[in-house]
């Protein structure tokens, strides 16, 4: 097959889960990557071997260990604004996840002043297809201030209907506020072109690259962003760290989140002073090791080369979708053409629910994500309650696509459905 | 495998899924009450009637699994013509067993049809699927100013 990862039995060994026998005694086929992705070897040990050789505090700590990880925490930013193509490792600032990057912005935006202030009569756009994350923060944001949510809506195909741009995005616009790449319908939005008619009106944009990192080549420059956010468990990472990156201009216009230590300049009973970007918006102790464990990941995938993971990707889906289009009663929410999409792959299964189709492919070692998939808005849109979604990663095998399809053939005969 | 999904999808739940019992919203009802489990967007609109004590009617519009579809087909079928006190204690019959992670032995006396689901109890992720309408009717029934509001127990 054309496109696949060359050296894919390498590259699977580096992921020691994937040799995981579950309970059933069946072999895993883990196809729910969307949600978190596994972790290589390399993570793991890098994180172990902090935590047994250089854990310390850091930026506070006058000793060789706080030096050690310190250094080590320095050096995650760096890979990571290497991996993003960011202009400079101030812009990278590291968060919980994704949730609160995007929370960290639209909160700033809220308390801002100057150009970057929302008031009444100011809009903020996103679109129909945003994870709940990129929904419900800019709610509460235009909620606060008296300013109007509006968003673009969606095709039949799954696409942003782009018909109304220049309505949408007017001259009352603060802030567009927009997912890469759907987690659901899979799609790959044209942030640059939206970006564009953003800043023709001086907007700012902040993109949700949560699923686009994982799966695309990254230049954030390129990207037309401002403000751009992702999570580092999606990229082969930990949980618990996610990364900011915005332009210098803006991180400096915006006050600080939280308060407290590593987030100062100095501090009197009265009044204090900020730290520039980016310690400005990291309060308090980070998760270090998880910011070290985001930076083995990054290298990992630098290393394998995020546009052979692309080709990679999109092979997968297309047999993917190949193999879907086989079965009865089957009908895939999103665009079809694997080339314009991601590897999340949403569908229906006539007369079967979601939930009942994730179970019987769970007893056959399959594991997807049954549900809304945090993106009930775009679910209504297309009038289903909830979807079974596959998603693919660079460990995917076409074996494993097709243990997925013989699941659902399984699952259609379980459920006697002719 | 199978015999794993045979214990969860037992020929009682498919039946009921397949021809649900009661459904459909009905008049007269004393209280209406939407629920939904967030984690998979399941919902149920349901409605109480009470006259004299007895539970006259349940009536509901539902959305879901097969578990949760199943589980408010079996759910009407029992407390449907039940004193409303007896009707309570079928459903904490029904709560226990599926809090029991698989180590209650159901009462088929108490809960007839509703021990299929003693199955479901071993799949923690789908406790809440055959719970969903039982909890409904609970707060329909409390709010239909039957009973006594007791505190929530899940």
């Amino acid at each position: 097959m054309e496109g696949l990862l060359p050296e894919l039995d390498v590259i699977r060994k580096d992921f020691p889960i994937l040799e995981r026998v579950l309970d059933n005694g069946q072999s895993l086929v883990y196809l729910d990557s969307a949600n978190t992705s596994q972790k290589p070897q390399v993570v793991i040990d890098t994180m172990v071997d902090h935590l047994e050789r250089h854990n310390a505090n850091i930026s506070r700590a006058m000793h060789q260990l706080g030096a050690e990880s310190t250094e080590a925490f320095e050096a995650a930013r760096d890979k990571v604004t290497a991996f993003i193509g960011a202009p400079s490792r101030d812009e990278v600032i590291f968060t919980k996840n994704a949730t609160e990057s995007l929370n960290l912005v639209a909160n700033t935006l809220a308390w801002a002043t100057g150009d970057l202030a929302i008031g009444e009569g100011d809009e903020v756009v996103i679109t129909e297809m945003e994870h709940h994350s990129n929904i419900v923060p800019w709610q509460m944001l235009t909620q606060r201030k008296g300013a109007t949510l509006t968003w673009f809506g969606l095709t039949d195909e799954g696409r942003l209907d782009l018909s109304n741009i220049d309505e949408l995005i007017n001259e009352r616009t603060k802030v567009v506020s927009l997912t890469w790449v759907s987690n659901m319908l899979g799609t790959i939005n044209p942030v640059a072109e939206i970006a564009r008619r953003a800043h023709e009106v001086g907007a700012i944009v902040v993109v949700d690259a949560s699923q686009a990192v994982p799966q695309l080549p990254v230049d954030v420059t390129a990207s037309g962003a401002d403000l751009l956010v992702f999570t580092g468990h999606k990229v082969v990472g930990p949980t618990g760290i996610g990364v900011l990156w915005g332009k210098r201009a803006v991180l400096d216009a915006l006050p600080p989140f939280h308060g407290g230590g590593e987030m100062i300049e100095t501090v009197r009973m009265d009044v204090s002073t900020y730290a520039g970007i980016p310690h400005k918006f990291e309060a308090g102790t980070p998760p270090i090791v998880e910011a070290i464990g985001l930076g083995a990941a990054v290298d990992y995938l630098g290393h394998i080369g995020m546009e052979a993971i692309h080709d990679h990707e999109k092979a997968i889906t297309a047999y993917a979708l190949e193999g879907l289009a086989t079965l009865p009663g089957l009908t895939v929410l999103g665009p079809l053409d694997a080339t314009q999409r991601g590897g999340a792959i949403s569908f229906e299964l006539e007369g079967v629910h979601p939930h009942d189709i994730a179970q019987v492919l769970d007893s056959r070692g399959v594991a997807v994500r049954a549900g809304h998939h945090c993106a009930k808005p775009a679910h209504a849109r297309f009038g289903v309650q909830s979807s079974t979604r596959m998603s693919s990663y660079l460990y995917t095998t076409p074996a494993e696509i097709d243990a997925l399809v013989e699941g659902l053939e399984y699952t259609r005969s379980y459920f006697k459905l002719s | 495998m199978s015999q794993d999904l045979d214990a969860l999808y037992q020929e009682i739940i498919l039946d009921h899924y397949k021809h649900p019992h009661h459904k459909g919203l009905r008049e007269p009802f004393e209280a209406e009450v939407h629920h939904v489990n967030p984690t998979c967007g399941d919902e149920v609109t349901l409605r109480v009637h009470v006259s004299d004590g007895i539970v006259s009617d349940v009536s509901y519009d539902a959305v879901g699994c097969s578990i949760s579809q199943a589980s408010t087909s079996v759910m009407a079928d029992l407390v449907i013509g039940k004193p409303v006190a007896e009707a309570m204690s079928i459903h904490q019959e029904f709560l226990t067993l599926m809090q029991g992670k698989g180590t209650v032995v159901p009462d088929e006396d108490v809960l007839e049809d509703g021990i299929a689901f003693a199955g479901v109890a071993k799949f923690p992720a789908r406790v809440k699927c055959a719970l969903l309408s039982w909890m409904a009717w609970k707060d329909a029934t409390t709010q239909a100013g039957s009973v006594e509001p007791a505190p929530k127990e899940i």
